[in-house]
């Protein structure tokens, strides 16, 4: 574990998460944080003690591992997972053979028995906090949304965005929650309502003490009501706060108002907007690579970056030797991105976090220059580059953030060389975390739902799903794969190799014949390029097509996504923000030559090729995504967001 | 008749083969088949209509069998029997009618229901309509007075044989002459219609496209086209998104044809399909064969894009020439108790499908090692699956338009009811019961 990680004990500012939150170590915590520990060990010992004590029967549906150092007291089973969990020595290394390695993993990683209900995630990360109760608890409300009482609902439920009937919450804390855009604090009405708040705790607690009495029989009362009783167990960690004084409030309100900066500045830019004339010339004059504009472009996809993609790759080759500013690592990959060598998300995304650590380890401050700064910019226009080559994934966007994020946090004391072993540090540890073990909790997760006997359909080809699959078969669970598979990347079938080159019984079909293989499939395991907040399941072209057919034949369909694809955005279509390939891709079809009828028509006006790489499903189609903190219905995706987001920052 | 058995044997082995794409080919082939099989049929002197329902419907079972998906086939064969049926009762009728005038007179109200100007006032089709005025009797008064031996003279009629009785009295040459003559007339009358069903649903294009609409269709339709390009004529101007239709892309052909017309065409593949329907006012497509019950039997893929546009509440128009492609299997058969068919396509999607190789899907050279069968033990890992067709449920269409209109789903089984009778639905269930 890094050994430099001062910030933890500030505390968080962050007005609005509550529903899972920080551990017990934390310092006063902010006067709203409904569920952070307290300092007073009187108060906080029943909530921690009520959540240690069902280890299996807790229905949490969405578990968030805590911050790593934070090992409160543990009962023995649940530090061991714990500390598999985010253990990260001898396996680092297992990037190429990930099933082989999860399979080795599978003895030392204690997998809790996960109930039978869809929602259930596994213990493993709930290892070292109160947490599992409350999210229960938040989830619960947001069924019961309704029937929450305005204060006592307030931040609990508000986690949930989609819940319809959240208006229960009663200040501009909620609405900011729900916009997820931090919003200008406004200290005066803010003291008002927490005022308001802390008055109504108040009295709540009282009641509450007259209520139960004291003593060590109200853990058990404490852990029974939170599970029984969504008003009663948003009300639980609650009570503490009026413990924190009028200084610390002010105090946190300051380094509060300074986050709500920070946060702002990570909402994302409004994304580039290709019909906007002046912008593009601009974009064009920075542009290293010269692209040729599509003679045909699509009227609807005009916002949209539409190149002829066959000019590009040699121009850039010749100009190899040119690209000056561009690290030779970065323009490998660049290049490789260019050419569609390396594709999926979880691929793109290490390749270039691993040529970015590569520049990082060759770079060196020019002088008079701080190392943050210039890195900062350098890296900067790696990753312009590197978009000229292909628009980033969701995914890598993220990366990138947390990239800079790291970066402009580093001590000002720190040596280069320290400095730039911090960052190549924190850069193994993105890859490792947040998508090698992210994606071995997946498949460890994911497992549980293969049964003998199962048809699983599967559609283009997702790396996660694959070990999925490889993994249920080495644990010798008998079951038939159908790889559903479309045009122009036919990628299934890269897919479909490797599952019969390991034995899998395996059916191949192309995407119109879904609806009469569906008849057959009793799951549909897809994988995502990212998981928006509103629960849209944004990936290949096509996923929301068999989503689709499956949810109209009742077939669950479940997506497979690591946390680190998950953004805050929100979409509602796949035409606002969408990727398109090379048109000329759509006319010719591999394999088949006797397909030329568009031969030399490409050229006419009237003809136009769209060749979209994503779309986006509803989440309606969405039984549950499965990520690394455990199994989650799409309307908890925000919170899984903003808690993942929470925790970026605090690496 | 040795040259009709060898074109009867051509024409099987080209279904046998699949060498016949498309409905309205098969269709037209098989009408002028059997029209040469009823010119060369001999007749015997009783009996003329049974002998050629026998004839026809011995051949057409052996067409049947040999593409028993290509439905069109069965209705061409169907529509034939019922025309002799009708050719035969109207001739009785008139033959009837000759004797006792009365009957004539309940004639009066649909007297020009369909009928040609060149025929002779006494028209076999004038008085078709009349037999079929007796069959169904449609008047109030018949309704009020409830006259059942109507319906029941028809009926017995109809089977063949027992008309003869009545008929007994007229100069049996020229009535041979005549029911040839007249079935002949009557089935080039059927070929002609298949052959112009496009026109007649293309007219009906301006009345559904408007000004900027934009159009999805899936894989390639003759209909679909001229369909489209009437409403282009008509100077609407509109936008198409083509989705290619895999294995087979006719969408490129469909495309290509758009584009050479001065559409604004944008082919997209079919994954982008739910992508791309939000944005789409109506979804026009071909269909392969309509069932009784309103479902469709389309190519592979319209399941999926009629189930996008369900869930995106834009309306889903099948374009069917109701010639060839209604088909008696489901309504009109479950409703008549005794005769359900044994082939109810609970699965359709499976029981009137066909799969095609897949050599279309993958390449061979690829994948030869996994799809053997003949090595280890038998049961290779990898199989593939290429249906042809797709069956679309009757709810989530919106819209037939045949060459006889704009009809419900709901509405397809009174079609059925127009153009086949009852009688030959229980051939289908023999050839079925055969296979």
């Amino acid at each position: 574990m890094d050994p430099r990680r001062p910030p933890r004990t500030v505390p968080d500012p962050k007005v609005r998460h509550v529903g899972f939150f920080a551990p017990g170590a934390d310092a006063p915590p902010p006067p709203d944080r409904s569920n952070s520990a307290p300092p007073d060990p009187l108060s906080s010992s029943p909530p921690a003690a009520a959540h240690l004590t069902p280890p299996g029967t807790s229905i949490s549906p969405v578990m968030i591992p805590p911050p790593r150092h934070s090992a409160a007291p543990l009962s023995p089973r649940r530090r061991d997972s714990f500390i598999v969990g985010s253990y990260s020595g001898k396996r680092f290394l297992d990037v190429g053979s990930p099933t082989a390695s999860t399979a080795s993993a599978t003895d030392d990683w204690a997998l809790p028995t996960s109930a039978d209900s869809a929602w259930v995630g596994d213990t493993v990360g709930a290892g070292a906090s109160s947490l599992p109760p409350v999210g229960s608890a938040a989830m619960i409300a947001k069924g019961l949304a309704s029937s929450v009482p305005a204060t006592a609902g307030l931040t609990a439920v508000s986690n949930v965005h989609r819940s319809a009937g959240v208006s229960g919450k009663p200040s501009g804390a909620a609405s900011k929650v729900q916009g997820d855009k931090p919003k200008q604090s406004k200290p005066l009405k803010e003291k008002t309502t927490k005022a308001e708040r802390r008055a109504l705790q108040e009295a709540q607690r009282a009641a509450k003490a007259a209520a139960k009495g004291v003593g060590g029989k109200a853990s058990v009362h404490m852990s029974e009501v939170v599970l029984a009783s969504d008003v009663e167990s948003v009300e639980v960690p609650k009570a503490h706060f009026q413990r924190n004084d009028i200084a610390a409030v002010n105090e946190k309100k300051v380094i509060d108002r300074q986050l709500e900066k920070d946060r702002k500045k990570d909402v994302p830019q409004p994304r580039m907007q290709y019909d906007d004339k002046s912008r593009v010339e601009k974009a064009k004059k920075r542009a290293v690579l010269k692209q040729t504009e599509a003679r045909n472009r699509v009227e609807l996809f005009r916002h949209l970056p539409q190149y002829e993609r066959g000019t590009l790759l040699p121009d850039l080759q010749s100009r190899f030797f040119q690209l000056d500013p561009v690290h030779p690592a970065i323009s490998k990959v660049g290049f490789q991105y260019l050419s569609g060598d390396i594709s999926g998300s979880n691929a793109r995304c290490i390749a270039m976090l691993q040529a970015i650590r590569e520049a990082i380890i060759d770079y060196s401050v020019p002088p008079g220059k701080a190392l943050v700064r210039d890195l900062t910019s350098k890296i900067g226009s790696y990753v312009s580059f590197l978009i000229e080559c292909r628009p980033l994934s969701i995914s890598m966007g993220n990366a990138i953030r947390y990239l800079k994020n790291r970066i402009a946090k580093l001590p000002l004391t720190l040596s280069e060389s320290e400095a730039k072993a911090t960052v190549v540090a924190d850069i193994d540890r993105f890859i490792h975390d947040k998508i090698i073990l992210a994606d071995k909790m997946i498949v460890k997760h994911a497992v549980t739902k293969i049964r003998d006997g199962d048809v699983l359909l599967t559609y283009g080809s997702s790396s996660v799903v694959e070990m999925i699959l490889l993994h249920a078969h080495e644990l010798g669970k008998q079951f038939r794969v159908v790889v559903v598979d479309s045009r122009p990347k036919l990628e299934g079938q890269l897919l479909l190799r490797k599952l019969v080159g390991k034995g899998l019984s395996c059916t191949y079909t192309h995407i119109n014949a879904i609806s009469y293989i569906m008849h057959e499939v009793s799951r549909v395991f897809l994988g995502a390029s990212s998981v928006l907040s509103n629960g849209t399941v944004y990936s290949r072209v096509g996923t929301a097509c068999v989503a689709m057919v499956a949810h109209t034949f009742h077939v669950p369909v479940m997506v497979c996504c690591e946390t680190y694809k998950f953004h805050e955005r929100v979409q509602l279509d796949s035409i606002c923000s969408n990727e398109l390939g090379d048109p000329d891709v759509i006319c010719k079809v591999r394999g088949r030559d006797e397909i030329n009828f568009l031969d030399g028509w490409t050229n006419g006006n009237n003809l136009q090729l769209l060749n979209l790489i994503y779309d986006a499903t509803p989440s309606d189609y969405v039984s549950m995504i499965i990520t690394d903190y455990g199994m989650v219905p799409p309307t908890s995706v925000p919170v899984i967001v903003r808690e993942y987001r929470k925790e970026q920052l605090w690496i | 008749m040795p040259d009709v058995q060898a074109l009867v044997n051509e024409f099987l082995n080209k279904l046998k083969k699949r060498k016949i794409e498309g409905s309205q080919a098969t269709a037209k082939q098989t009408a002028e088949l059997l029209r040469s099989v009823i010119s060369q049929q001999r007749v015997p002197r009783t009996n003329q209509a049974g002998a050629l329902i026998d004839a026809v419907r011995a051949i057409g079972e052996q067409l049947i069998v040999a593409n028993p998906i290509e439905l069109a086939v069965g209705n061409i064969v169907r529509r034939v029997l019922h025309i002799i049926r009708e050719e035969d009762l109207s001739l009785t009728t008139a033959a009837v009618a000759e004797l006792n005038l009365s009957t004539v007179s309940d004639d009066d109200d649909d007297g020009g229901g369909g009928d040609q100007d060149d025929r002779p006032v006494l028209s076999a089709a004038a008085v078709a309509a009349a037999a079929r005025n007796t069959l169904r009797p449609p008047s109030l008064q018949m309704l009020l007075e409830g006259a059942p031996d109507f319906v029941a003279v028809p009926r017995s009629s109809s089977s063949g044989g027992d008309s003869e009785g009545k008929s007994k009295s007229m100069d049996r040459n020229s009535r041979t002459r005549k029911l040839k003559h007249d079935i002949i007339e009557a089935v080039n009358e059927l070929i002609q219609d298949i052959t112009t069903c496009h026109e007649l649903i293309a007219e009906q294009a301006v009345e559904h496209i408007h000004q900027n609409e934009v159009i999805l269709t899936l894989g390639s339709s003759k209909t679909v086209l001229e369909f489209l390009c009437a409403a282009k004529e008509k100077k609407r101007s509109f936008r198409v998104f083509v989705a290619e239709g895999a294995p087979r892309y006719q969408g490129h052909l469909l495309a290509k044809e758009l584009v050479a017309r001065g559409l604004q065409t944008t082919l997209i593949t079919d994954s982008a399909v739910f992508a791309m329907i939000s944005r789409v006012n109506m979804v026009i497509v071909g269909s392969h064969a309509v069932m009784a019950n309103g479902g469709v039997i389309a190519p592979v893929g319209m399941n999926m894009v009629a189930l996008a546009a369900q869930k995106h509440a834009v309306p889903f128009v099948v374009l069917a020439g109701s010639h060839k492609v209604i088909l008696v299997y489901i309504g009109a058969s479950t409703c008549r108790g005794p005769m359900l068919c044994p082939l109810y396509p609970h699965n359709p999607e499976v029981l009137l499908n066909e799969l095609r190789s897949p050599s279309e899907l993958l390449d061979f050279g690829e994948f030869s090692d996994c799809l053997d069968f003949g090595s280890g033990d038998g049961s290779p890992l990898l199989h593939v699956v290429n249906p042809t067709f797709d069956y679309v449920p009757p709810k989530a269409v919106s819209l037939f338009i045949t060459d006889t209109g704009g009809h419900n789903p709901s509405y397809m089984y009174r079609l059925i009811a127009d153009y086949y009778s009852a009688d030959d639905l229980v051939v289908q269930r023999r050839h079925a019961a055969g296979n």
